[in-house]
């Protein structure tokens, strides 16, 4: 149950929780330049923003790399619900479910 | 001369310095990021890079310590809510100048950006605010328009040195606009300009300055190397003349640079015509005038005379006392100490150059 320890991990009380459901969100390996040791977290929030809110208080200035000054996704940032690409990429209004896996990705690109 | 040459490149940040007469890269920083302005704030010594990630937007960060250790802060941002065009979002796009607001305004750093959007920090660089009067100008909207990049960019501010609440700044495509408030009201400074691209080459606005940039011993002197040609104002810009070679190379390019000690001496890159953007004729030149502009030196001596393309980005000539460098689209860096009378190579295995600076 990586989810589960990625979760204790992040919230120790939760430990004596037996069953719990927490949505958990994914980097890609390319933030990892630019936010040294980041990983996967558990988060609570009920809609992306609250959520990005979560990834911003963990890893401090990481929300101006994936969104752009008005609040919208950068062109080339994408965001996986469950294997879906998001739609809203301006009001990040997608829904998910408290155990979804939300993967935050970049577009490939060249030299 | 001042023995630093900062470097911003497709792929990172480069300091050379001058030691026992060899230039030596001091440090790479940020290897494999685009860095579009490489700056040395001359009152602090601070190193600022612009850096444009392509994915995760544009990124600002300092340096103290001669770029041993790097310190984020926060990139100039457009306020929520305002907008390109009605309907448009803005956000910054691209950093294309930083300047120090001179030296009775320390903590005073100036910023401009593409969409358009000129930035001003009162904090040494820790928060930046949009210059709203000139962001809400009545003619933006309607008459800005990009020239080599999607939107519009402020790629030139110059503070006079005698006043420095009396700045210019160019812009691709708008033209001159100056203000003598320190950014509460402006003036649009392009008269004598030609526009050759607009149904009215003789516009109030419209133009597409390269780059502006005034004489450090005569500040009401001011070059631009424009779309259309060179130009030269000796009135702080109210009128400009063309001073263009007809048929000679000095007349299309890119950066142009200044003698700090000269207000007639000046360096031009020539390039084809906007249709190729390649060296004339596959061969690298470099022109000089010593007469503001009546006449032209054509300096080849040390760069390559066959099989070319190198041509010079705006921001990557510059000069200091004798010495001149500049740094090319194919990444070779020339450098010279004797006023572009002669050149020697000191790299030829750069990733294309966007900035070059002298610094102490």
């Amino acid at each position: 149950m990586i989810r589960r320890e990625l979760a204790v991990t992040e919230y120790p009380f939760l430990k004596h929780v037996k069953y719990f459901l927490m949505a958990i969100v994914k980097f890609t390996y390319a933030l990892e330049k630019f936010f040294p040791g980041i990983k996967a977290i558990p988060a609570t929030g009920n809609t992306l923003r609250e959520i990005l809110d979560e990834v911003e208080a963990r890893y401090p200035k990481i929300q101006h790399y994936l969104l752009d000054d008005q609040g919208k996704l950068r062109n080339h940032v994408n965001i996986f619900i469950d294997g879906s690409m998001i739609s809203d990429r301006a009001g990040l209004s997608d829904a998910f479910s408290p155990n979804s896996e939300i993967y935050i990705i970049q577009a490939l690109s060249g030299g | 001369m001042k023995p630093t040459m900062l470097l911003g490149t497709r792929k990172g940040f480069l300091a050379y310095h001058l030691k026992n007469g060899r230039w030596k890269v001091e440090k790479l920083s940020f290897e494999g990021e685009p860095v579009s302005i490489a700056y040395s704030d001359s009152r602090s010594g601070t190193w600022w890079a612009a850096l444009d990630h392509g994915h995760w937007g544009v990124k600002l960060h300092r340096s103290k310590d001669r770029g041993k250790s790097w310190e984020e802060v926060a990139a100039p941002a457009y306020p929520e809510g305002e907008e390109l065009k009605d309907g448009e979002k803005a956000s910054t796009r691209y950093i294309w100048s930083i300047a120090n607001g001179g030296n009775a305004h320390q903590s005073r750093l100036w910023v401009g950006t593409d969409p358009g959007g000129l930035f001003v920090s009162e904090d040494a660089g820790n928060s930046f605010e949009l210059v709203r009067s000139l962001w809400d100008h009545p003619s933006r909207k309607q008459n800005w328009f990009g020239g080599g990049r999607d939107q519009p960019g402020i790629h030139s501010v110059v503070v006079d040195p005698r006043k420095e609440e009396h700045v210019f700044i160019g812009i691709s495509c708008a033209g001159v606009f100056e203000t003598e408030d320190a950014g509460k009201t402006w003036n649009v400074r392009n008269k004598g300009l030609r526009a050759d691209f607009l149904p009215d080459p003789q516009s109030d606005i419209g133009h597409d300055p390269h780059i502006l940039v005034a004489a450090p011993t005569d500040p009401d002197t001011l070059w631009q190397q424009n779309h259309c040609g060179i130009f030269r104002s000796i009135d702080g810009a109210k009128t400009w003349q063309d001073i263009s070679e007809p048929e000679g190379p000095a007349r299309f390019g890119f950066g142009i640079a200044v003698a700090d000690d000269n207000p007639d001496q000046a360096w031009v890159c020539p390039a084809n015509s906007d249709t190729t953007r390649t060296a004339i004729k596959g061969a690298l030149c470099i022109c000089r005038t010593d007469d503001g502009g009546k006449s032209w030196k054509i300096l080849r001596n040390g760069l390559p005379q066959e099989n070319c393309f190198d041509i010079v980005y705006r921001h990557a000539l510059a000069s200091s006392g004798d010495a001149v460098a500049f740094g090319s689209t194919t990444g070779n860096l020339f450098f010279s100490q004797d006023r572009g009378d002669s050149w020697q190579t000191i790299n030829n295995y750069l990733p294309m150059v966007y900035s070059l600076q002298f610094a102490d």
